[in-house]
């Protein structure tokens, strides 16, 4: 795959358009899944039957205590077509269309989306299609190295190849593990953001050498700075990452006055609101930019945004606010197909959580969940042991995870 | 049971009226051609997509009927079949003495996107978002899988629906009006691979209706009429067949010969739904005119046209008619009655005596779910 590096500016900007985005409620299952790169269909509570579409009830007993349970991957491609003529904008812009006809070794037949090399056997996933929606996707059984490449999977996931990054914070491990994912990842340009740029800092050397990062002096505290770094490269990132953060412990007791608590809401709240109205807009018009177009938002968030950590009391609350203003921005974003990735890691491997016993996360794992998040096309991404478990306690009971947060 | 009064409006590509324009001139043309009077037409079937919000029963008002029967049949391409089961158990049973069954849509410029858009939950769900394709998406994976398991080619299909051309020249109602060669069927533009140009019918506006009654009643007003002899219904038939090869006639097909006292060797015509060609041909195996997946042989051995060893819808059908919505379910009912009143024109099939009529449909998720057939008799 080529992507041309200059594009003319007379020419038009192709303008966003969605595929079908209608879903029924019980229909919305898939695409929890999805968000948290899950494939799971209706499985019937009492008779095991596994069905497709999604029902209100059982079709084999009726029973109406259907669970969303992972399946298996594995198909057989019954038929094919490639579709010349689309009733839908969308899909009229990007044909031919391959289309799979799959029978899952779960049972159902599917319709899917069909990669370009699937001959026979297939691995479906359900991804999310640029509505936000979840769809089933056909990939061929064994991976390949330049799978990612195929031209309908690149208009579900957000893969960083040739694509433009900007990474708001490069002072930390974490943003420097983030811009040598994307480098590896085949990204074109890594914008990487430093706060205070008279100061040089720890890995500024080595961040400095990668050939693909220009680095940025943006601070997500300075508004003015923030719409100037906007009126320069607003209108090329395809890829935004803001991972700048402020992370002071204590809860309320421990600390007098709301100096710290305002900081941390500064950088971890408006930082957020400010990059939204000074990036979204660009953002949001590249979103069908050709091969390469503005693709994903990823914010990084806290397992502690679901349920609040006392010990890192006025965090948790920061990042509770910044989630709620992410879910806010997905919703804007999602007209133009630009995907709001939140990733909610547990404990990072860092000063700050100097206190907290591990198992905690390197930042150089969550920097490769990240990448691979994009690639899958999932959106909500919870990386490591302890994001997982909070996950799994979280969904079961969130008054019990409560109680025990604060125990 | 009486089956008369063949009805067609004009159709037309698209039209600015609503679809009870189309109905409404549809069961105005029974009353002309009928001589029967509103108020003796007590019961009514209804079947139309574009009627929306309104129903059967909204229609009684809008056309100033006051049935004491009446019923609507949102069952697309099986609606003909349905509708005349419906009636004719109505009409035996007392419940009305005249039934109207009328069909009809219009075709907006947009209309089409719509229904298709939210034609199911599960269309919507699970079809549509994947390159909203409609039908023919659908119908693609069908045909695709039927040429690899049978070995039809695309010739098979082709046969039919240059037949079909032929059979619509010599009827003036059908909206195609030039001819098809074989070449230009094979040159036609892919639409879903393997389907192309003239595999798949074009949608349109217009209406059909057929009248239901007594036959003592039917003569005593001096109408021709086909009898009807035996017909079956069945829904959602091999759910568990992994792609759609049969639906319900293969389940059925016994009965509905057993009811008429002929076999398939004794249909003098076939009118099959025919939206796309593949359709035709699982319909011809599952009525047992030939073996399961022998279709293609079957259609190379004969002449599909009026005139041919085994006329095939007649009128054209809607490939060459147009489909005109839910009047789609009702074309080869309507021409079916024609053939057997001696009222098929140019087209008229010889000696015509016993017909079949099938219908198929809607497609709710990967497949049609309804099925019918109805053979019919000429009396007189």
């Amino acid at each position: 795959m080529t992507i041309s590096r200059r594009k003319n500016p007379i020419l038009r900007t192709r303008l966003p358009t969605l595929p079908p985005a209608a879903r029924s409620r019980v229909a919305l299952g898939l695409t929890a899944a999805a968000a948290l790169g899950r494939f799971e269909l209706q499985q019937c509570g009492d008779c095991g039957m596994v069905q497709y579409p999604p029902r209100e009830a059982c079709q084999s007993c009726l029973s109406v205590n259907l669970l969303w349970r992972e399946q298996v991957h594995g198909g057989d491609l019954l038929a094919q077509t490639v579709l010349h003529h689309s009733n839908d904008l969308f899909f009229r812009e990007r044909l031919p269309w391959r289309l799979g006809l799959i029978k899952l070794d779960c049972g159902p037949t599917v319709v899917a989306h069909l990669h370009q090399s699937v001959k026979h056997r297939v691995q479906v996933r359900a991804a999310l299609d640029r509505a936000g929606q979840a769809v089933i996707a056909a990939l061929p059984e064994k991976e390949k190295a330049d799978m990612a490449d195929d031209r309908q999977l690149r208009e579900f996931t957000c893969d960083p190849k040739h694509r433009k990054v900007l990474v708001t914070d490069g002072k930390t491990p974490l943003g420097q593990a983030l811009a040598k994912s994307f480098a590896k990842a085949g990204a074109e340009i890594i914008w990487v953001g430093h706060s205070e740029p008279w100061k040089k800092f720890a890995g500024f050397d080595e961040l400095k050498n990668l050939p693909q990062v220009t680095l940025l002096p943006f601070d997500v505290t300075d508004s003015k700075n923030v719409r100037e770094a906007a009126a320069e490269i607003a209108g090329k990132v395809d890829i935004l990452v803001n991972n700048a953060e402020v992370h002071r412990s204590f809860g309320i007791a421990n600390r007098q006055g709301v100096e710290t608590a305002r900081a941390e809401m500064d950088v971890n709240y408006f930082g957020l609101l400010r990059l939204a109205q000074e990036f979204g807009p660009a953002m949001r018009s590249r979103g069908a930019d050709g091969k390469a177009s503005a693709v994903a938002w990823v914010n990084l968030l806290s397992i502690y945004a679901h349920a609040n950590f006392p010990p890192h009391g006025t965090f948790s609350a920061s990042k509770a606010a910044a989630h709620s203003l992410a879910q806010c921005l997905r919703a804007e974003m999602r007209p133009a197909g630009v995907r709001v990735v939140n990733v909610f890691p547990g404990p990072i491997d860092d000063e700050w959580n100097q206190l907290l016993p591990p198992p905690k996360l390197a930042p150089e794992t969550l920097a490769r969940a990240v990448v691979g998040a994009l690639r899958d096309g999932v959106e909500d991404v919870y990386p490591g042991d302890v994001a997982q478990e909070w996950l799994a306690r979280w969904r079961d009971n969130p008054k019990a995870l409560e109680r025990e947060l604060s125990a | 049971m009486a089956v008369a009064v063949p009805v067609t409006v004009p159709y037309v590509r698209y039209s600015i009226r609503s679809a009870h324009w189309w109905l409404a001139r549809a069961f105005s043309e029974l009353l002309k051609t009928s001589g029967l009077k509103k108020n003796e037409i007590d019961g009514l079937t209804v079947s139309s997509f574009t009627l929306a919000p309104d129903t059967a029963i909204g229609l009684t008002q809008h056309l100033g009927l006051s049935p004491r029967w009446l019923d609507h049949i949102p069952l697309g391409g099986a609606s003909g079949v349905v509708a005349l089961r419906r009636a004719a158990r109505a009409v035996q049973a007392g419940d009305a003495d005249v039934v109207a069954c009328i069909a009809g849509d219009t075709n907006h410029v947009d209309s089409f996107r719509l229904t298709l858009a939210n034609f199911s939950q599960f269309a919507r769900d699970a079809v549509y978002p994947y390159g909203a394709g409609g039908p023919n998406a659908s119908f693609a994976f069908l045909t695709a899988y039927y040429m690899q398991k049978h070995g039809a080619r695309r010739e098979d299909f082709g046969k039919l629906c240059v037949a079909q051309r032929a059979n619509a020249l010599r009827f003036p109602l059908a909206l195609f009006k030039k001819p098809l060669s074989m070449e230009e069927y094979l040159a036609a533009r892919p639409i879903a691979e393997p389907l192309h140009l003239f595999d798949c019918v074009m949608p349109c506006a217009g209406a059909e209706a057929f009248l239901v009654l007594r036959e003592d009643r039917a003569q005593s007003l001096g109408m021709a009429y086909a009898r009807l002899r035996g017909t079956i219904e069945r829904h959602n038939a091999f759910a568990s067949d992994p792609v759609q090869m049969r639906a319900g006639w293969a389940l059925d097909r016994e009965d509905l010969y057993r009811q008429a006292g002929a076999g398939p060797e004794d249909m003098d015509f076939v009118q099959t739904y025919d939206d796309y060609p593949v359709i035709s041909l699982m319909q011809l195996e599952d009525l047992g005119f030939c073996a399961k997946g022998e279709g293609p042989a079957f259609v190379r051995k004969h002449g599909l046209t009026w005139d041919g060893s085994f006329p095939l819808n007649t009128s054209g059908g809607q490939l060459s008619v147009g489909q005109a919505g839910a009047a789609g379910g009702f074309l080869g009912m309507v021409e079916a009655i024609r053939q057997l009143t001696g009222q098929a024109g140019g087209r008229q099939v010889k000696n015509a005596k016993l017909g079949l009529v099938s219908g198929f449909g809607m497609i709710n998720y990967d497949r049609g779910l309804g099925s019918g057939a109805v053979i019919l008799q000429k009396t007189g």
